[in-house]
């Protein structure tokens, strides 16, 4: 057995890293994983349902539309004199609308009211695609901005400023003209806080993320979901509703038990 | 022969000392000997209380002040009356790292900080409230039964003005923690303040120290809190007590019931017992309201700051019918004169509530002169015997709970799905408008009321017993009233309008004409009581008292 040429001594072959391919397949596995990376990230906070997009769920989308959204708001979302255009609303505006049961709406009013949810998460979904293929808008928010583990300190200093003077420091809602109001945000999920603020609905203004970054709205929702998950230390909190409510109390049963006692104090014995 | 007498009992005590009566009896004879005060309990220990329970809301008020000042002196331990700013570091966590002052601060601490703290608070708050609606229920009930009339004129003034000030210890006090909601309601007063013409910045600047909210007025309200009002209330609640004492008190109609005597229980022992055991229950109903229930929750308020104002912002209720009587003014309320606007918004409602005020504070004297009714009164007024007096109360209390009802206009907006200007222009239209139906509808029923008693007194209950007499005829047998019962039924003044009467020149002035219109307008619907020859002739030609015997 006699080797004659051994590959490696003699002179070197194009292979390997020396390949002259190699660059290529270097810049295409780099771009690869740049893409790749980019499209996790950007799926990450823009779209959570991977089929969201796809032209099937757009299709069907379309017809829910059609047979639910379309007399008020137009065969193409073009709007009518029943509602406003949703071209441009964005997905978040669908969900948030949809998902909390406000639309389709019940009946005209001053303002459309929270009742049960009427559609699948599937078929909101499919909505709120077709809406976002219409026109760019903002998207559902997902992932950390959720997840309220912010700072709940920052959050309720930027709810009293920002919130309060409709919802009420503690979120209990409150009262705006012409029957209008601000809805209490008790047992709302952290989704639909973030979209509300995001696409500002009804009578509520936009809170763009230039006005309150994404990481102050985190803060925002962490702050209402401590409120939520922590009886007040007080005690019952009477509907949070402020000196109203306890007036109104201590009137009804504060001094009508004592009311109720001075009689049984100076009732005749038999 | 009495000196005598006490002597000999005293020396029997001195010597007793060794014998019999043990510790209680020598230690008593010890404070006698050296303040004589078996005088006065002898005097006290006797008076003579009558039992009804409306008789217990002025007490409720009294123990209810009690409580505040235990709890107050508790909270006075812990709380910083001071607008320096330092950075929260206690245990709440959404308002850790927030800069605050540090009576904000403090009230935190007292609120989670401090063992027993959050209780005592709102042991304090709650107490307070209750305070203020006793002392409300108390003055209705002296008003609607004439208890105001002579001789306690001045003891209803020493009361309203501590009704006054009951409501100002209340504002100070909920403006101390200098949270959002108290800053809010000072700033409510400070622009009442600047409302003034003229004077009103002045008066604001004083106040504040400088431009609102400055960094004074917590430790000023401090000050008036715990120190001026306090004393000046105890001070007018001595007095108020001691005209009890000094007056008698007054006793419902009732058979042996009249102007000379009181008919009730001596204070000692057994009124002495209920009374004080009444106290414990009342702190009691306090301690467990306080104790379920939470109030003024300041860490949902956060620190104050001027640019926050949370919706559902309203003061404690006392203060509501402030509040309301300003949301009840119709926008653009003010006008530009001379370079200054003057803001009708806020006058009115200043000159209205003030109106409304002085004229409850002084009605006595109102009603005194209306009726030139100069004797003295110690049995009270069923209310429907005095219609006139009813009406004006029911058309003061309907005015009062439209105000009082408008400061929480945005809640009843919300919670019954109603449009916040219905809400506003329905109370506006109570405000103007109900007073005067109250005044007729009760009148009407008071005389109604008188009506039926009088048929009662005349011709007794209706028994549901038909009886045929021998001529034929068919009739009811009425059940004639027992005389208790009648007594309470006829036993009011009849009071007629006053006569036109010259004065020492001869002449009518405008103020006797006033004066005998107002007087007529007050008696013109009456009812007379029914006098002995009704009675008589009513029960000697009454066909069922025949049948009955």
């Amino acid at each position: 057995m006699t080797k004659i040429k051994t590959p490696r001594a003699r002179r070197p072959r194009k292979t390997g890293r020396r390949h002259p391919l190699a660059s290529v397949a270097l810049i295409a596995v780099g771009l690869l994983f740049t893409g790749g990376a980019y499209v996790a990230f950007s799926t990450s906070t823009a779209v959570a349902t991977t089929d969201a997009s796809s032209q099937q769920t757009i299709a069907q989308g379309e017809k829910l539309f059609a047979a639910n959204c379309a007399t008020c708001h137009g065969l193409s979302a073009q709007g009518s004199s029943e509602g406003p255009s949703l071209i441009g609303v964005g997905a978040a505006s669908v969900d948030f609308q949809v998902g909390t049961g406000r639309m389709p709406m019940q009946m005209q009013g001053p303002q459309a009211q929270k009742k049960p949810v009427q559609f699948t998460p599937e078929q909101t979904a499919a909505l709120a695609a077709y809406v976002a293929s219409l026109a760019p808008g903002p998207a559902i928010p997902s992932g950390e901005l959720l997840d309220a583990a912010g700072d709940a300190a920052t959050g309720a200093e930027l709810f009293r400023i920002n919130c309060a003077m409709c919802h009420n420091v503690a979120g209990a809602g409150g009262a705006l003209t012409e029957g209008k109001f601000a809805p209490a945000i008790e047992n709302v999920s952290a989704q639909h806080i973030y979209e509300a603020m995001i696409t500002g609905p009804q009578n509520m203004p936009v809170f763009n993320d230039m006005n309150i970054s994404p990481e102050d709205k985190r803060d925002i929702i962490t702050y209402l979901k401590y409120v939520e998950n922590n009886p007040s230390p007080g005690g019952l909190a009477l509907g949070s509703l402020g000196p109203v409510a306890e007036g109104l109390f201590i009137w009804i049963f504060g001094l009508g038990a004592i009311v109720a006692l001075t009689v049984w104090i100076t009732a005749k014995s038999n | 022969m009495t000196t005598i007498t006490t002597r000999e009992s005293a020396e029997d005590q001195g010597v007793g000392v060794k014998k019999s009566g043990g510790f209680t009896a020598s230690a008593a004879n010890y404070i006698d000997e050296r303040t004589s005060i078996s005088g006065a309990v002898k005097e006290l220990g006797r008076k003579i209380f009558p039992d009804h329970w409306s008789f217990l809301l002025g007490e409720v008020a009294l123990y209810s002040f009690v409580i505040i000042l235990l709890s107050g002196s508790f909270l006075t331990f812990f709380f910083q009356a001071s607008m320096a700013e330092v950075v929260y570091d206690g245990s709440f966590a959404p308002l850790k790292g927030i800069p605050m002052s540090a009576a904000m601060s403090s009230t935190m601490d007292i609120s989670f900080d401090i063992r027993g703290g959050l209780l005592m608070r709102q042991v304090h708050h709650w107490a307070a409230l209750l305070f203020v609606a006793a002392i409300g229920l108390h003055m209705l009930r002296i008003y609607f039964t004439g208890a105001f009339r002579k001789p306690r004129e001045l003891n209803w003034v020493i009361g309203f003005i501590l009704f006054i000030l009951a409501m100002a210890e209340g504002f100070t006090g909920y403006s101390l923690p200098d949270d959002l909601l108290s800053g809010n309601g000072l700033r409510i007063i400070d622009g009442l303040i600047k409302g003034i013409p003229v004077v009103g910045t002045w008066f604001s600047f004083l106040l504040f120290g400088g431009e609102f909210p400055g960094t004074d007025i917590v430790g000023r309200l401090y000050s008036l809190h715990i120190l001026l009002l306090p004393a000046i209330i105890v001070a007018l609640i001595a007095m108020h007590l001691l005209f009890v004492v000094v007056h008698k008190h007054t006793q419902y109609p009732a058979a042996g019931h009249t102007n000379q005597n009181v008919v009730g229980y001596p204070v000692m022992p057994v009124y002495a017992a209920k009374a004080g055991g009444f106290f414990f229950i009342v702190f009691g109903v306090v301690m467990l309201i306080a104790s379920l229930f939470t109030i003024n929750p300041i860490w949902n308020y956060g620190p104050y700051d001027p640019s926050p104002v949370s919706a559902g912002t309203q003061p404690d209720w006392y203060i509501g019918f402030a509040d309301g009587a300003m949301r009840l003014i119709p926008t653009g309320w003010e006008f530009v004169w001379l370079n200054h606007t003057y803001s009708l918004n806020i006058l009115v409602v200043l000159i209205v509530v003030g109106l409304f005020i002085v004229t409850v504070m002084i009605y006595p004297f109102i009603e005194a002169w209306i009726t030139g009714d100069k004797r003295e009164h110690h049995v009270l007024d069923r209310p429907r015997n005095a219609p006139t007096r009813t009406a004006i109360g029911a058309a003061g209390v309907t005015f009062y709970a439209s105000l009082w009802a408008a400061a929480s206009s945005d809640i009843m907006a919300t919670h019954f799905h109603l449009t916040m200007e219905g809400v506003i222009h329905t109370l506006q239209a109570t405000t103007l408008l109900g007073p005067f139906l109250a005044f007729f509808i009760a009148k009407r029923v008071c005389l109604a009321l008188q009506k039926k008693d009088r048929e009662i007194v005349l011709h007794g209950y209706e028994s549901g017993r038909i009886v045929r007499l021998p001529g034929g005829e068919f009739v009811e047998v009425h059940q004639p009233v027992d005389e208790y019962e009648r007594w309470k039924l006829v036993s009011y003044s009849d009071f007629k309008p006053l006569m036109l009467r010259p004065n020492a020149q001869g002449k009518i002035g405008v103020a006797e004409k006033v004066r005998a219109g107002l007087s007529r307008w007050f008696f013109e619907d009456r009812i007379t009581p029914v006098t002995q020859t009704e009675l008589n002739r009513a029960h000697g030609d009454h066909p069922a008292e025949i049948t009955d015997k």
